[in-house]
Formats: structure tokens, sequence, C-alpha cells
């Protein structure tokens, strides 16, 4: 968010003097970041756009369709079916995430002994969750012999197998990005050790109870750090590809069922050389990520709290 | 509203994580003990539980295949080391190479973003020049773009310049400072370097460049050593990148090499597969082990992944 903060001012302040320039100088400096946001981001950019309104393929030359892939969109069905697997993914996914962290993070903030030997242990998924390695391994952690199940038949339980059944294998997904929870959860630990002590030594020769301590002064508190934990987590959620591709090989199946949205993408632009149709893809999920960042900020002024 | 907003959220997650476990200690000592065993007892299951699948991982790939699905446990009557060495040489290549070609393209993405990103960050944070806040603001909206906006024109230029199956797809853009975040970081860092001590070297008659190099780079070191090692581990991770451009065996990072494993064998070679993506891990592990305090801090002052 801190970006959000610098972007609002950068774009606020009034215009600069003109003394004391280094022009020169400074575009040197500024050469290689130019010539990558010329030549990798606007410049792509601007050919995605016009891709989006041709069939453009590598295998033919493309020629103007107007808004028929955009219209395609809403017809095609593995799409629309696709869009609410990824929600799924990040409306639950992302909200369990947090609150694992958040919990995780209120306990160590205790002034317990070995907290930081926990933090590592906490952190250790988050680094490597986006491994393909991980990914592996959670494709056989849930298989029909896999941990899981070896645990549930001690019990005496007859697990499924997890990831070949469609109606659990987003669920499998989801688990592993919870699992990846410290990076969320250092954050929030950092902005717990910012609140004031002296605020919970009131409250509690007003006889407070821990409950009313958490909902009167670390959540309001803290409500600025779970909005910015909130606002990147729904950003990344949606733009994530290798778990989703690797536990079900690359197919998005079973059925479908973890058809994520950048998969299907990559499918329609790079196994299909779909690539018209895929640019329009691109932009409908920029469009998507924007509306849920606009909602996520307008909504915030309701329940996010700042002190000042 | 918003800029105040987002300003409040920048100053408070800007923090130290610091030494931990010393600050509350005094102030709520009555109802300790028995509460701070119960805490612990709850962390120490969360912990077990989160771990167990990565010991479970360790422990199967020393076990013959047909053991890893037999029991939960993680006792180990065998070491089956011939996994490593069947799973090393059961691709098309040797496992070496895709170690190799991992190497190679990290080492070079870590320097390409170290050196672009630095001269970028010099520039916003310590010069003026036309239409600095436009290419800042641009700079900060480029982070949060969506990537796939830009993979299928990207993919095409690439493709043009007969690029597929080389590195360089994955390489060339760290140079040109592509992974913007790092860019901001690195401003963020240099805004907290008093300026006397630049204007003093330039009443001494040193230019930019002698500033940048022989002042700024090496005050900047916790910066640019944040920068390497999550450029590091994320390169390492990076398989999308490699899926898209590496299609020839001996072009592979070691991601793309662990993902045809799972689709070459068939589940006579769980053992092997095991092996390998626990090979994968340690370097990420030991970035982890060396460098977490850099780790932790990068993201608790910046809210990175």
């Amino acid at each position: 968010m801190s970006v959000v903060a610098e972007l609002s001012h950068a774009t606020a302040r009034g215009p600069s003097s003109s003394k004391g320039r280094d022009d020169r100088a400074a575009w040197v400096f500024l050469l290689p970041w130019t010539l990558g946001l010329v030549g990798i981001t606007l410049g792509p950019m601007a050919v995605s756009l016009y891709l989006s309104f041709t069939d453009y393929s590598l295998l033919q030359a493309g020629s103007w369709v107007g808004l028929e892939n955009y219209l395609r969109l809403f017809e095609d069905a593995r799409l629309l079916n696709s869009l609410k697997v990824t929600f799924t993914y990040v409306l639950v996914g992302t909200p369990l995430q947090l609150a694992a962290a958040l919990g995780i993070a209120l306990l160590l903030d205790r002034g317990l002994k070995g907290v930081g030997l926990y933090r590592s242990i906490f952190y250790l998924p988050s680094l490597l969750g986006a491994s393909v390695a991980v990914a592996i391994l959670w494709r056989q952690l849930f298989g029909s012999q896999g941990l899981v199940n070896q645990v549930l038949a001690l019990v005496g339980i007859t697990g499924p197998g997890w990831i070949s059944d469609p109606s659990t294998a987003l669920w499998t997904i989801i688990l592993l990005h919870v699992w990846t929870f410290g990076a969320p959860m250092i954050i929030f630990l950092a902005g717990l050790r910012q609140i004031p002590t002296m605020y919970y030594e009131a409250a509690q020769m007003d006889g407070a109870s821990a409950f009313r301590q958490f909902r009167s002064i670390t959540l309001p508190l803290l409500s600025p750090i779970i909005f910015f934990n909130l606002v990147l987590g729904i950003i990344g959620a949606f733009q994530s590809f290798t778990q989703a591709f690797i536990v079900s090989g690359g197919s998005g199946g079973p059925a479908d069922s973890t058809m994520f949205y950048t998969l299907y993408l990559y499918q329609q632009g790079f196994t299909r050389f779909d690539m018209g149709y895929a640019s329009a893809m691109a932009w409908l999920l920029l469009v998507i990520i924007a509306g849920f960042t606009a909602v996520n900020f307008v909504a915030s002024k309701k329940w996010v709290f700042y002190d000042d | 509203m918003t800029t105040e907003a987002t300003a409040e959220v920048r100053t408070s997650t800007v923090v130290d994580p610091g030494p931990p476990g010393v600050r509350r200690t005094a102030s709520r000592s009555g109802r300790r003990r028995t509460t701070s065993v119960a805490v612990h007892a709850v962390l120490i299951a969360a912990s077990a539980f989160l771990l167990y699948p990565l010991a479970w991982m360790v422990v199967s790939s020393l076990r013959p295949t047909q053991e890893i699905f037999r029991t939960p446990g993680l006792l180990l009557t065998t070491f089956e080391w011939r996994n490593y060495t069947e799973g090393w040489t059961s691709l098309q290549d040797s496992f070496s190479l895709y170690l190799w070609n991992s190497a190679v393209v990290v080492s070079l993405a870590i320097v390409g973003t170290l050196v672009s990103c630095s001269m970028a960050a010099y520039a916003f944070a310590r010069m003026q020049f036309r239409f600095k806040r436009t290419f800042f603001a641009l700079m900060l909206m480029t982070i949060m773009l969506p990537f796939h906006v830009v993979i299928v024109p990207q993919y095409i230029l690439f493709n043009r310049l007969d690029w597929i199956n080389t590195i360089l797809p994955l390489v060339v853009p760290k140079f040109l400072a592509v992974d913007a975040f790092f860019v901001f970081l690195m401003v963020q860092f240099i805004r907290g370097i008093p300026r006397e001590i630049d204007e003093a070297a330039r009443i001494d008659g040193a230019g930019h460049a002698r500033i940048f190099l022989q002042i700024m780079l090496p005050l900047m070191v916790p910066a640019l050593a944040t920068t390497a090692i999550f450029t590091f581990v994320w390169t390492w991770s990076d398989f999308f990148g490699a899926l898209l451009y590496l299609n020839t065996p001996d072009t592979w990072t070691v991601p793309l090499a662990l993902r045809n494993f799972t689709d070459s064998q068939g589940s006579s070679s769980f053992g092997p597969l095991f092996a390998m993506s626990l090979v994968s891990l340690v370097p990420v592990f030991l970035a982890f082990v060396f460098g977490q305090k850099l780790l932790i801090k990068g993201i608790a002052t910046t809210g990175i992944k």
C-alpha cells in the first residue's frame, strides 16, 4: 500500500522548479528502466490492447474483429467457470489466510520466549509455497493414497481422492494458500508492535476483558494493516498459477474444477495460440483486479480506522 | 482521505521487527504462567502441523517408493539413497544441467536487477529532471500491473527476436528494471540517507556518477542485499517464465525439469521425484537459513511477499 500512498503523492504535488535540474545525467541513470518501461511494459500493453480486437494467432496474421473477442468472453462457459473457480479461491483463500496470519501473530505478540524461532517456522512455508516442489508435494499429500488419507485411515475414515474429486480439488489448493500465511503474519506482527502498550494498560485498569481489548484496541489500530494485506493479498491471489497448474497436471481438472483464470488464459494463448482472445482475457483480468481494488478502497472508509 | 490513509499505512508498516519478545512482558506478568504454557502448546501444535508435510517429504525422499504410501510416520528404517542417484539421471539430461541452468538465470537476474534498479532509484531519489513525477507515478503503477496484460506481446516479441529456448527472455528484462518493486524499495532506502552526505561530496566536486558509485552504493548495501535475496528466491522458483520460453530439455531450469518429471514418470518413481523436489528446495532453504533477517525485515518494512 505504501506504493499506493506514493502514487497519490506523486500525482498530487505541484509543478517542480526548473532550476538545479540534471536532465542529461538523469536520463543516463534512467536509461535501462526507460527501455524496460517502453519495450517490456507500455509497448506490449498497447499491443495487447490492439491484439484483443483481432484474431491474431502465432500461426496466422490476425485481422480486425472488433469486439468479437470480448463478446465471446461472456459466452464461453469454460471461461465463466474459470472465473467462478478463481473467485472462490480469492474470496475464500485470502480471508482464511489472513485470519490464520492474524491469529498466529496475536499469539506471538504476547511476549513469549522463542518468538523469533516460531516466526521463522511459520514463515518457512511462505517462502517455499510458490515452488513447483511444494505443489508436487501437495499432490502426493492429497492423493488417494497420500499422507492425509493415511492419517484418516488411522482413525477409521476412508478419505476420497482429494485431488481427483472435482468437489474437493480446489480446496486442496486453497489449503495450500492458507499454509503460506507467514508473510502477512510478519506484517501483522510488525503492526502489533506499533500499538502503544499504554492503551492496553488503561483498558486493563478499567477492567476490560481480553476480547474487549482486542475488539476496541487491537482491531481498530491494526485495521490499516489488515486492509493493506487484504488489498495486496487479493491482487496476488487473482494471479496465482503455478500451484493449480502443477496440482492438476496442467489441465485445470478434474472437470475444470481447478481451472484458474490464469490457467485458462495460458491454455488459450500458449497451447491453442489464440492470442487475440488471450489478450482480451488479460484485459478482463486487469479490469476485475482494478475493480476489486477500487471496491476495497471504497469499503475501507467504513471499517479502516486511522488514528490521527 | 485516501492519501492520508495510505500514507498512514506506510508509516505504520515501516518498523523494525526488532528483538522479539521483550515488550509487554513487564506490563502483563500477572496471569502469565498458565496462559503462556497454553499459548506455547498451541504454537508448537501449529508448527508441527505446518512442518509435518515438509518432514514427510524429506523422509519420503529416502524411502523405497512402495513404502512411501504405506505409513504416515516419519521413522526411517532404511536410507534409500538410490532415490537421489536415480532421480538425478532419470530425465533426458542430468539434474546437474538443470541446476546449472537455474544458477545462470538466477545469477544474471540478480546482477541485472541490482544494477538497473539501483540506477533508476538513485535518479528518482536524488536527481531533478523533467517529468520526474509522471515517471515515478508510472513506475509505481507498473508494480501493481498484472503481468498477464503483457505476456502475449512479450512472447511475440521474443519469438521474433528468436529468443525462444534461450534464457534471454528470462534475463534481459531484469537488466531493464522490470521488477519495479525493487526500484521503489531502494528509493525509500535512499530517502533515509542524509542528503548532507552527497551534498558534501558535490561540494568536493564529485559528479552524480561518483556520488552514486562511491558513496550511495556502499551505503545502500542493506537494500541491495534485500533485493538480491528476494530476486534469488523468486527467480529460483519462477515457473511461469520458464514454462513459456524454455521448451527444449537442455534449456530447462529446475522447476520446469520437476514439472516434466511428474509428467514423464509413472507412479513407480515417487521416491526419486521427492528426492529431486527436495534438491530443488535446498537453495531456497539456505537463503532462508542465512538470509532470514533480511527477508523478514524486508517483508515487515515494505509488505512484499
